[in-house]
């Protein structure tokens, strides 16, 4: 399963990542290392073993429907990189 | 008072306090001094704030004096940069959130603040916890006080490093495949590792939700078990803690450890360990028969899968939980020709290298067509970890192993290399794939001077037993009293 450059640039836009052109290389060549090394996992015969999801049993984890108090929104926008009228501003979209 | 206010522990402190020996205002300066004059030395904090802990220390003076102080009144100590704190910037060892003053605190400093602690600042990490050095910050690594080339372990190296140079009377890390546990060992300090769900997780900024547990580092166990008592316990803000009562962690101090079964994994002690490692961690199970405890051959099959296992879970769970990074609501923002580009330009310079070849990492193992042959395949090797321990429960009730294969490696040594870095992690990961407590405690020194951890593992929710078997070890010893020549 090893990757191509092509296949690198693609997994770095889905993660919404745009690589340096010096590290194309360097991260297509480490990542393959990385995948040729978890192909362990293949010697083992998991069938019939169910995935482990919850490493603590805990289950159905639920609450009252109360309203409880949040973050008001001038404090929300405390940190953001740009914000107008209680709004975040983000480059146009549309 | 001989001994500086700063090379102190919690459990020697608080008696003090208690006598109106000593006050905390005097303990938090003798500590803010410290880290002007050395700090620079070894980089161990990213954020101090002053004006917070003089007034943290004001405020548990009055509560010393009208006789209203739990154990950690007064007590300085330094916080992971990796949990929120209200009004004290966090930063995640990261440039993208250089700037970020969180608007709330973490479950486990709102605990901290109600018992009256003082926090001195926000010590350095890998970045988003992702490494095993410390050499990962975005604001410099940190150096092992034992010796300033090499470093201090990580990703909770600057708590680590802090504790041991007397910098912080004691520390809050985070451990997702041993960040507290290694990092503590390379340092010579105590770090715990609780069960997963025991301590919440609500305010602690997700690598991997599956794995991550914040945890004491401390100058000695006692320490430990005091800050463990005041931080673990259910949160109805974090679904993933655990309504499991909490006992009295210092109850069993002291107790004798005759007859304890301490299962010893052969797994552990093969190829790839260093021989002065093995003899120290050897000469500790040795101690540990001295005291009465009885060795047990146990074998934890599926070891060698257990870093394969991790770095595909865990990255997995971390390209999702470090989604949320885009420049929108908080943190830095770089300009972009469109949103996506914004979203681009922003991830690019505000993650360093380790992190995104994580995330990429795991957005590869998740994406369409390769879910079951990587992340399901791991997480079903995670349930034989599992099973691994619990057929070992039946036969013993600790596990003793060394915590990293090697003592303290020289900076810059492995950066080149990010698959020899995750190999180091090789014993601390099972504990975390399997949910399970463990703990790091001094057990000698290697020729060049830098420190050797014994671990112990325990059953789920096993903390008090694991504390005692930890304490026992450690007051045969003296490995703890050391300090490093800072």
């Amino acid at each position: 399963m090893a990757l191509t450059r092509d296949e690198v640039l693609h997994v770095a836009n889905l993660a919404r990542l745009s690589l340096l052109p010096e590290e194309i290389e360097l991260f297509t060549r480490q990542l393959n290392d990385i995948l040729a090394y978890v192909e362990k996992l293949q010697e083992l015969d998991t069938t019939g073993v169910p995935p482990l999801a919850h490493v603590i049993p805990v289950f159905n984890v639920l609450r009252e429907d109360e309203v409880t108090s949040g973050l008001s929104r001038e404090v929300a926008l405390e940190n953001a990189p740009a914000r107008e009228e209680g709004a975040f501003v983000v480059p146009r979209v549309i | 008072m001989t001994e500086p206010l700063y090379s102190l522990s919690i459990s020697r402190l608080a008696p003090l306090f208690a006598q109106g020996e000593v006050s905390p205002v005097e303990v938090t300066e003798a500590l803010l001094a410290r880290i002007k004059e050395r700090d620079g030395e070894v980089n161990t904090y990213i954020t101090v704030d002053a004006p917070g802990a003089r007034a943290m220390a004001r405020e548990a003076a009055a509560r010393l004096s009208q006789g209203d102080a739990t154990p950690l009144t007064g007590i300085p100590l330094a916080l992971k940069d990796v949990m929120v704190t209200r009004g004290l910037r966090t930063t995640c060892g990261s440039r993208i959130l250089e700037n970020f003053i969180p608007p709330y605190d973490a479950t486990v400093c709102a605990r901290l603040r109600r018992a009256g602690a003082v926090f001195l600042g926000k010590v350095n990490m890998d970045e988003f916890a992702m490494g095993s050095s410390t050499e990962n910050s975005a604001f410099g690594p940190s150096h092992n006080p034992w010796n300033r080339d090499y470093i201090p372990g990580g990703s909770s190296g600057g708590s680590a490093a802090a504790v041991a140079a007397d910098l912080c009377i004691a520390s809050l890390g985070s451990d997702t495949g041993g960040s507290i546990r290694q990092p503590a060992s390379l340092c010579g300090v105590v770090g715990l590792k609780p069960t997963y769900g025991r301590v919440s997780r609500y305010g602690l900024v997700a690598y991997a939700s599956s794995l991550d547990q914040i945890g004491p580092l401390t100058k000695e166990v006692r320490d430990a078990a005091i800050l463990l008592q005041a931080i673990a316990g259910h949160d109805p803000k974090d679904s993933t803690s655990v309504k499991a009562p909490v006992p009295d962690y210092q109850a069993m101090l002291g107790q004798e450890i005759k007859g304890l079964k301490i299962g010893v994994p052969r797994e552990f002690f093969g190829a790839g360990l260093d021989p002065e490692v093995e003899a120290a961690v050897k000469a500790a199970l040795k101690t540990l028969t001295g005291l009465g405890a009885e060795l047990i051959e146990v074998s934890l099959p599926h070891t060698e899968y257990a870093v394969a296992t991790y770095y595909v879970l865990a990255v997995a769970e971390a390209s999702s939980n470090l989604a949320r990074y885009d420049g929108v609501k908080y943190g830095c923002r770089a300009e972009g020709k469109n949103l996506l580009d914004m979203y681009a330009q922003t991830r690019t310079r505000g993650f360093g290298a380790e992190v995104r070849r994580r995330i990429m990492l795991g957005t590869y193992t998740l994406s369409a067509g390769y879910y079951e042959a990587y992340y399901r395949k791991a997480s079903q090797v995670r349930a034989l970890i599992r099973q691994d321990f619990e057929a070992a429960w039946r036969q013993c009730q600790v596990i003793a192993t060394p915590v990293s294969p090697t003592p303290a490696f020289r900076l810059g040594e492995k950066v080149d290399d990010p698959l020899t870095m995750y190999l180091s992690d090789i014993f601390t990961i099972s504990a975390n794939l399997g949910g399970i407590p463990g703990i790091s405690v001094p057990c000698g020194f290697s020729s060049r001077g830098l420190p050797i951890g014994l671990q112990l593992m325990g059953p789920v929710f096993g903390e008090a037993d694991l504390l005692k078997a930890a304490y026992a070890f450690e007051q045969a010893t003296d490995f703890h009293r050391r300090k490093p020549p800072l």
